[in-house]
């Protein structure tokens, strides 16, 4: 990898910005959607950044008996997705962290925030921060080895599990796009998505009922500042994976290694429409979606997972050499 | 709701009453020496170690020693590790004993083994002969056995002494075999000889060879389904013999499979690798998944043993296969991997067996659903476990990462040429690594999250303290190898170049990953930095921070609140999770292959069956392998000796009879 140019550098702060400013827009959108779908007048799509400034006011309040984890899982949780952010070709392909971890490398960010979480869900001591967190780490153990079965499929065409590398090959290649192992490897992954980030139907993130909450019931007991952080990073969580899944299915728009202003520039809208029309279609599929039992999420899981081997087996068996 | 809950395990208790015979002054003295001289071996062994790697291969025959064939030592680079490895977890547990000892009282027994047990473990990869081999196996197996039953007044300890010597030594039986047979086709007792007319041995010869070896190796390591001494006798040895053990001793069983069926006999068939593959996916997917629902800290460390070693099994099969397959640059990946992954696991198995020593021996507690809130009481102690769970878990700036990601990189980058067998056995492997990284995550988050932090759950929980400076020092020293390994695997590179380089039959001599500050793949465009990792995360948490300092001038000064009771007066330590509790979800999706027993029982007010006065649940996690395997064996042998038994029944009349009887059919039999 060949030393970066200045404008790659600025490409990469520009995601990482444009990711911690967009990340409210995009759930706040999504809240949007929903609720006219559902016949409500809805919050507007600036509501959550509304949020996040009335939360950042508030007092600072640590419930008692809480140690260090729990004061730093936030900030842990916004830190792994904010280097998620800078790593991932969003709006550049050149980013300089880029041979600093591949794909595998992000799935353990990824999961190192969820592990943030769980455990300071079990730092509380409360019956609902033990019961979220369980709930939680169960998903996430069925989730790795889809995740990382697709990471394998998306590795085959490029010979490279690095992300750069993954997405100039498919641009290179448009067709392998159609291939049967990429369309498998990309329901695999969009399913472990919406697992990964609580959305419906396997948690659903506006939900309070004790019975059904698994995000929800870890985090109970943030308040104020803390919590501001802890619904911006599961925010910027949701926007940068629906970026990766963007690009690494879509790759058209995203600047080259070396950019321009302008491919800068082409780079950022693209993405923001592409963000914007799987954030549209996920809150539009939600609505006619009910939660599932939490016992039948591992079926569901089960399933992405024989997707993930067909795709790495279908690549295999497909591949041109 | 009243839930009660028993542990299926009677937790440690008091130390030994043979004590007060000697004065504290003198046990001290015993406890320094004793501790002072295994870090010393450990020194020596380490430095001897690294020597072996990078300096010419050497021999040393002491001819007097043993009658007829001598001792025979061997200094190469494979050895070498080992003995490296060995050394350096021996010095942090050398230290750590001197401070436990005391705290634990040990008697002067164990005091006295333990050195021995780490020399006699130093000697085992350093044996040049089959003869000096199996005679340190054996020291090594009966000084562990003899440190595995120091707490012989208690029944669990002895029951897990019997097993660990049963199985110890039908593994020695296995391996005696094994060698007997390799040194009689190769033509000598030396290995350098044996692997010089190696290629010589039938292809018969060499099948039974790697069977029993893979046998007697794989219940060393702790492998499927042999594996069943590991969750008895870690938890039952005193804390820094089970580092020992689970960190130093298993390791051992690698090296032999290593050494003998990769080394010597290698390269094998393509099965041979496929054989391992299998025994290592299986071994770390059961291993995990038993883990993560125990509830016994130690036991629940014991199995992640099984893991790992299995991953490394995995890694070593895989570099086997791919060899045999002509792609000798992934299967060096993957023997990198299979080395860093006993480094790895070895210093963070030696810290956390550590770290549970010390919650032992303050609160004398293993058990996870009486534990917990030990952050505040043993903060430094918190801080090691945390650190080796972190590595066990596989996550980036832990230690186990670098060798999971090179192990994953092998896998998927193995040549796929239109060859079934390898886009099977690949994928499959892919999906046990990632069900095994993510059930460890689960196990780990368990044991740190419900052990050490929350409320505590007991009154021994309430009144735990921190572990004296020795203790701290030890585990210091593995709290650091971790973080070498998490962050900085640049440190090992040049090391695990030369062992690799002695591995010609796996990929040795082809271009190996290159450890630099970036990790890089020989062929791939793949490269990855744990310590940048480390770096740039720090900058973004030290951002996310100062985000979140925004809009501090308008808030009140910060306070501390009582948690949310949930409708009641105030929190107790009964309304949080349990590790029962914790690991349920997982326990329900895995029941066909766990079977827990559950036990549910329902006590009703005598006035109406609709109100209840008590819930009583009690669930016993016991291994299913051995329920379904050892038990009718051991029955079947139980039945047989009873039978036997008939034949001598005390009679002196009777037993003259036998011995007419038999020198009149000898005599027959002799005309």
């Amino acid at each position: 990898m060949s030393e970066s140019s200045a404008l790659a550098y600025l490409a990469t702060a520009m995601q990482v910005l444009a990711v911690l400013g967009a990340a409210p827009f995009v759930v706040g959108g999504m809240r949007q959607i929903r609720a006219r779908l559902e016949g409500r007048a809805g919050g507007g799509i600036g509501q959550p950044w509304r949020d996040l400034r009335k939360q950042l006011r508030k007092q600072q309040i640590t419930p008692n008996g809480t140690t260090i984890v729990f004061a730093l899982a936030p900030a842990i949780v916004a830190g792994t997705t904010l280097l998620i952010a800078a790593i991932s070709p969003l709006i550049a392909l050149g980013s300089p962290l880029d041979p600093t971890a591949d794909l595998f490398g992000v799935v353990g960010l990824l999961f190192l925030g969820t592990v943030a979480l769980t455990l300071a869900g079990l730092d509380t001591g409360t019956a609902f921060g033990g019961m979220g967190s369980s709930r939680e780490i169960t998903i996430a153990a069925m989730v790795e080895p889809t995740i990382l079965l697709a990471v394998f499929a998306l590795s085959i065409p490029g010979h490279s599990a690095n992300l750069a590398a993954i997405v100039s090959s498919s641009a290179d290649n448009p067709g392998r796009l159609v291939s049967p192992g990429s369309l498998l490897a990309f329901v695999a992954l969009t399913i472990v998505v919406t697992a990964e980030t609580g959305r419906l139907p396997v948690d659903n993130p506006s939900t309070h009922l004790e019975l059904t909450m698994i995000h929800e019931a870890m985090v109970l007991e943030y308040t104020g500042p803390r919590l501001a952080l802890v619904e911006w990073a599961s925010g910027m969580r949701l926007t940068v994976l629906l970026g990766l899944i963007a690009n690494l299915f879509l790759p058209w728009g995203i600047a080259a290694a070396d950019p321009s202003v302008l491919g800068v520039l082409i780079g950022l809208v693209a993405i923001a429409i592409k963000v914007a029309i799987l954030a549209g279609v996920l809150a539009t599929v939600e609505v006619f979606l009910a939660k599932l039992r939490y016992f039948r999420i591992p079926e569901l899981l089960a399933g992405s997972f024989l997707l993930a081997l067909l795709a790495v087996t279908a690549s295999y068996f497909f591949a041109t050499p | 709701m009243n839930t009660a809950q028993t542990a299926p395990y009677d937790s440690p208790s008091v130390p030994a009453p043979d004590q007060g015979l000697r004065s504290p002054r003198r046990a001290q003295a015993q406890a320094f020496v004793s501790g002072g001289l295994t870090a010393a071996i450990g020194a020596v062994g380490l430095v001897l170690g690294l020597s072996a790697i990078f300096a010419q291969p050497r021999q040393l025959v002491i001819s007097w020693l043993l009658p007829l064939v001598g001792v025979r030592f061997e200094f190469g680079p494979l050895g070498g590790f080992f003995v490296a490895a060995t050394g350096a977890v021996s010095i942090a547990v050398g230290i750590y004993a001197i401070g436990y000892a005391q705290r634990e009282h040990w008697a002067r027994f164990p005091l006295f083994i333990l050195p021995l047990f780490v020399a006699a473990m130093l000697l085992v990869p350093a044996a040049g002969s089959v003869t000096s081999f199996l005679l340190a196996w054996e020291l090594m197996a009966a000084a562990s056995l003899a440190l595995v039953l120091s707490e012989h007044h208690r029944a669990a300890v002895r029951s897990a002494g019997a097993f660990y010597a049963v199985m110890t030594q039908l593994g020695f039986a296995a391996i005696l075999l094994a060698l007997v047979v390799l040194s009689a086709a190769g033509g000598g007792d030396s290995f350098a000889t044996i692997a010089a007319h190696a290629g010589g041995i039938s292809s018969g010869t060499r099948t039974a060879v790697f069977l029993l070896t893979v046998m007697g190796f794989g219940s060393k390591a702790g492998l499927l389904p042999l594996h069943a001494w590991l969750p008895r006798a870690h938890p039952e040895a005193p804390s820094p013999v089970s580092a020992l053990m689970s960190a130093a001793m298993v390791n051992m069983g690698i090296y032999g499979i290593i050494r003998i069926d990769l080394q010597i006999l290698g390269p094998g068939p393509h099965w041979w690798g496929l054989t391992l593959m299998i025994f290592g996916a299986v071994s770390a997917v059961f291993g995990v998944l038993q883990a993560s629902v125990a509830t016994d800290l130690k036991r629940l460390l014991a199995y992640s043993t099984t893991e790992n070693m299995g991953l490394v099994t995995l890694a070593l099969g895989t570099a086997s296969m791919l060899s045999s397959y002509g792609a000798p640059q992934v299967a060096a990946m993957a023997m990198t991997a299979a080395l860093l992954l006993i480094l790895s696991h070895a210093s963070f198995k030696t810290l956390a067996f550590l770290a549970a020593g010390s919650v032992l021996a303050a609160t004398g507690l293993r058990d996870l659903d009486k534990l917990g809130g030990l952050a505040r009481r043993m903060p430094a102690t918190t801080t090691m476990f945390g650190i080796a769970a972190l590595g066990a878990s596989g996550l980036p700036l832990g230690a186990g990462f670098v060798g999971e990601w090179l192990l994953l990189q092998s896998l998927i980058h193995s040549p796929h040429a239109n060859n079934t067998l390898l886009a099977l056995a690949m994928p499959l492997s892919v999906g046990a690594v990632a069900l095994t990284t993510g059930l460890g995550i689960a196990a780990m988050v368990k044991a740190f999250g419900v052990g050490f932090l929350a409320r505590p759950r007991s009154a021994a929980a309430e009144a735990a303290r921190e572990a004296p400076a020795s203790m701290l020092t030890g585990m210091g020293l593995a709290a650091v190898a971790c973080t070498v390994f998490a962050v900085a695997p640049i440190l090992v590179g040049p090391a695990l170049k030369h062992v690799l380089t002695a591995l010609p039959t796996v990929g040795g001599q082809a271009a190996g990953p290159a450890l630099g500050a970036y990790l890089r793949l020989p062929g791939i465009a793949g490269s990855m930095s744990p310590g940048l990792i480390a770096l740039s995360l720090l900058v973004a948490v030290l951002l996310v921070l100062a985000l979140a300092r925004w809009g501090a001038r308008h808030r009140p000064a910060a306070v501390s609140a009582p948690v949310w009771a949930c409708g009641a007066d105030s929190i107790n330590a009964k309304m949080q999770y349990t590790a029962t509790s914790f690991a349920e979800p997982l326990q329900r999706v895995f029941d066909n292959i766990l079977q827990p027993e559950t036990d549910v029982e329902v006590t009703h007010f005598a006035e109406s069956q609709y109100l209840v006065e008590k819930v009583t649940f009690r669930t016993q996690m016991a291994d299913p392998v051995e329920q379904r395997l050892y038990t009718p064996v051991v029955r079947a042998v139980t039945t047989w000796s009873q039978w036997v038994r008939r034949a001598h029944p005390g009679s002196v009349h009777l037993y003259l009879a036998y011995g007419a009887i038999g020198l009149l059919i000898v005599l027959v039999v002799v005309r």
